[in-house]
């Protein structure tokens, strides 16, 4: 038990950041993500966050800056959105492919143009295939916790991670947050082991030009080319799922709470039709299945919290049962459809018992999207599949 | 105490045989005495994509005794002040931070974050060896060619601008020291990034790196090159110490005694040159003459 707080999403990512006693912040302001950036500010301007807070001209250079400082033994963070978090994008590769555990905060926000700063996962799922574990939080404990759980994954892997969640939706709302106790985190997450090598002797080239075919160092010990450091990252980034479930599981130990590893399920025992869905819809999701559920209908909500990796044995496990499996996300693969449901029918082409799966853009931009209308929707589906069908938009 | 005799610079050589530069590679020469002032094991190196990440060789093997921390080619000012931060953070002190970029990372994709650095006071220094192009990528125009000169990019017409004046632009960030240099002029160099190492905050240097396959002259005259850029007032050397500008070496010389060359003598060895226009190269000259001029007046205005 910690501290019961009234606090925001923004607010609760702050204060994980001063309780993983992050040593550099970089980052640039942008909404909605601004008010994780101006309160880190104060607790290191008044001393209470002992850290070097780099006040960055842009998002680029704040991830490239983080990356820098992570290189040279420091744990880091910085937090964006949308746009700020496109402009990153050649640092997000150059971060994993660096193999640095930064942990950055990324408030969902639509992308421009037009300018919108209310929220959809745009920004995040286009960032998919960079190398980063994607993990989407459900409300603003979660985002609490999974930033410390972030930290240690992170950390024991050496692969970076964005922890998502929705743009005022959570990122503006305050509700009671169980604040950890700064010695619980401590044990839970001691402090990060220097991987440097930089000890004031040792030349090092790193991240130098890299040929195509392994080549051996100057004691003729043959060294990796590029494609097997992309193997690497690849094998590590997919063996991560064990290290979150792990990580999940000891959170619970210290701090009794779980957030169901990279998917939980909400009446998923005996449901027989699934609504899937990541982030705060996943959890309104789990209103319309209560009233789903109040009018004889045995549905249940597969909550992704896991994105990438992507959980694609833990999905096919809960969808197998079902009839019909009903997708909301609120993002695009402008050309086809969204990128959750793409993924998910992917992972169910190896399953034997395959249920019928509609899915649902919903929600861009802000757009409102209500339980009752998710559970309109899912009923729609529960008669006969509804190919990628947008919700609540008028031709 | 000014360095004038080779006997006085360190023996230690930061920079082992086996560098992948061109022959006569004003990039090597600069950087073998820009690393000769710095102290050995203590120096961190910022890299972006550039002719310096060729120098540095191909993984797994690589000729210089630094740390290096390469980093994306717009990054190098924010990668050197995450480098500084990470650092402090972590107790590990008197190191020197050193960002290496061109003038495609300074002058262009880099200035945003190089600005930043520098508004910011970031403790580093950022040493610009300017080549005058895209040389790493064939010799594509950059916002410092200079005027009249063919480039990959413009080809047929040569470039129709005058060089940036990076100076200026890092001059208006306040800086306590600011440095030009050159490979021709490796004393000199040498006590301009030694002097700069014990300052404190941002520092930039930045010194004109003759390049033999993009300007097009013998590798053997890299030094020579370097000597007419100086003697012909394309580029002057000085620092600017807190403010106060004084010129150095060979161009406090031409001062005292006058100029020599002209712009024509300096450009009739380089096959980049070899179409400019009558009226280009008196453009060039009358742009050499009246920086040289400010240059002049500076130095006396600041040493009476």
């Amino acid at each position: 038990m910690g501290q019961i707080e009234i606090i925001t999403a923004n607010t609760a990512a702050a204060i994980a950041a001063k309780l993983c006693r992050v040593q550099v912040i970089s980052a640039y302001p942008i909404t909605p993500q601004t008010p994780v950036t101006e309160e880190l500010a104060a607790m290191v301007e008044s001393g209470d966050l002992k850290a070097e807070y780099i006040t960055v001209e842009s998002e680029h250079s704040a991830l490239a800056s983080v990356v820098a400082a992570s290189q040279v033994g420091a744990r880091v963070f910085t937090a964006t959105s949308a746009n700020g978090l496109l402009y990153m994008h050649e640092m997000l590769h150059w971060a994993a492919g660096s193999r640095v555990p930064i942990v950055m905060a990324c408030v969902n926000r639509g992308v421009g143009a037009p300018w919108t700063i209310l929220n959809d996962q745009q920004d995040t799922i286009a960032q998919r295939d960079t190398g980063w574990i994607q993990m989407y939080c459900r409300n603003s404990q979660e985002v609490i916790d999974t930033m410390i759980q972030a930290y240690r994954i992170a950390e024991q892997i050496q692969i970076p991670i964005m922890v998502c969640y929705d743009g005022f939706i959570l990122s503006h709302a305050s509700t009671p947050v169980d604040v950890p106790f700064q010695d619980e985190v401590d044990r839970f997450l001691p402090s990060l082991e220097d991987r440097s090598g930089i000890d004031g002797k040792t030349p090092m080239n790193v991240n130098p030009l890299i040929l195509s075919d392994p080549r051996p160092d100057a004691n003729g010990v043959l060294m990796p080319g590029y494609m097997e450091f992309r193997y690497r990252l690849q094998q590590d980034i997919l063996g991560s799922l064990e290290a979150i479930q792990s990580v999940d599981s000891e959170f619970q130990d210290t701090f009794g709470r779980s957030w169901g590893g990279s998917v939980w399920g909400y009446h998923m025992d005996d449901a027989e039709h699934a609504i899937v869905s990541m982030g705060s819809l996943a959890s309104e999701c789990t209103v319309a299945v209560d009233q789903l559920r109040s009018e004889g209908i045995k549905a249940g909500v597969v909550g992704v919290r896991v994105y990438r990796p992507f959980p694609s044995s833990q999905i096919v496990e809960l969808l197998s049962g079902v009839r019909t499996a009903t997708f909301f996300e609120k993002d695009v693969s402008y050309g086809y459809q969204g990128a959750l449901a793409m993924d998910a029918k992917a992972a169910m082409y190896e399953s034997k018992s395959r249920p019928e799966i509609s899915s649902y853009v919903v929600g861009l931009g802000g757009r409102d999207v209500r339980p009752e209308q998710l559970a309109e929707a899912t009923l729609k589906c529960v008669k006969g599949p509804v190919q990628h069908c947008w919700l609540n938009v008028s031709g | 105490m000014a360095t004038t005799s080779v006997k006085q610079l360190p023996k230690t050589e930061m920079i082992l045989p086996g560098t992948r530069s061109c022959a006569g590679c004003g990039l090597m020469l600069t950087y073998r005495h820009a690393l000769k002032a710095l102290d050995e094991g203590k120096t961190i190196v910022a890299v972006p994509a550039s002719c310096m990440t060729v120098l540095h060789g191909v993984y797994p093997i690589t000729p210089v005794k630094v740390v290096c921390i390469n980093n994306p080619f717009a990054a190098t000012g924010a990668a050197a002040s995450g480098i500084v931060a990470g650092l402090k953070a972590t107790g590990k002190s008197d190191y020197t931070v050193v960002a290496f970029a061109g003038d495609g990372g300074t002058y262009d994709i880099g200035i945003q974050a190089l600005s930043g650095a520098l508004e910011r006071g970031v403790n580093f220094i950022y040493i610009c060896y300017d080549n005058e192009g895209y040389m790493n990528t064939g010799t594509q125009r950059s916002s410092a060619s200079p005027l009249g000169a063919v480039t990959s990019t413009t080809p047929i017409l040569s470039k129709l601008q005058h060089k940036k004046d990076m100076i200026r632009i890092v001059e208006a960030h306040d800086l306590p020291y600011i440095a030009t240099g050159s490979p021709a002029f490796p004393f000199d160099l040498f006590d301009k990034v030694k002097y700069a190492k014990d300052v404190l905050g941002s520092r930039y240097i930045e010194v004109h790196a003759p390049c033999p396959p993009g300007w097009g002259f013998p590798n053997k005259d890299l030094v020579k090159m370097g000597k007419l850029a100086v003697e012909s007032g394309i580029h002057v050397l000085f620092e600017i110490r807190e403010g106060r500008f004084s010129l150095t070496s060979r161009s406090l010389a031409m001062a005292k005694k006058g100029r020599k060359m002209n712009v024509s003598d300096y450009i009739k060895g380089q096959t980049r040159f070899k179409k400019i226009s009558g009226a280009h190269l008196a453009q060039l000259q009358e742009f050499t003459d009246k920086k040289w001029n400010e240059s002049l007046e500076r130095h006396f205005r600041d040493n009476p």
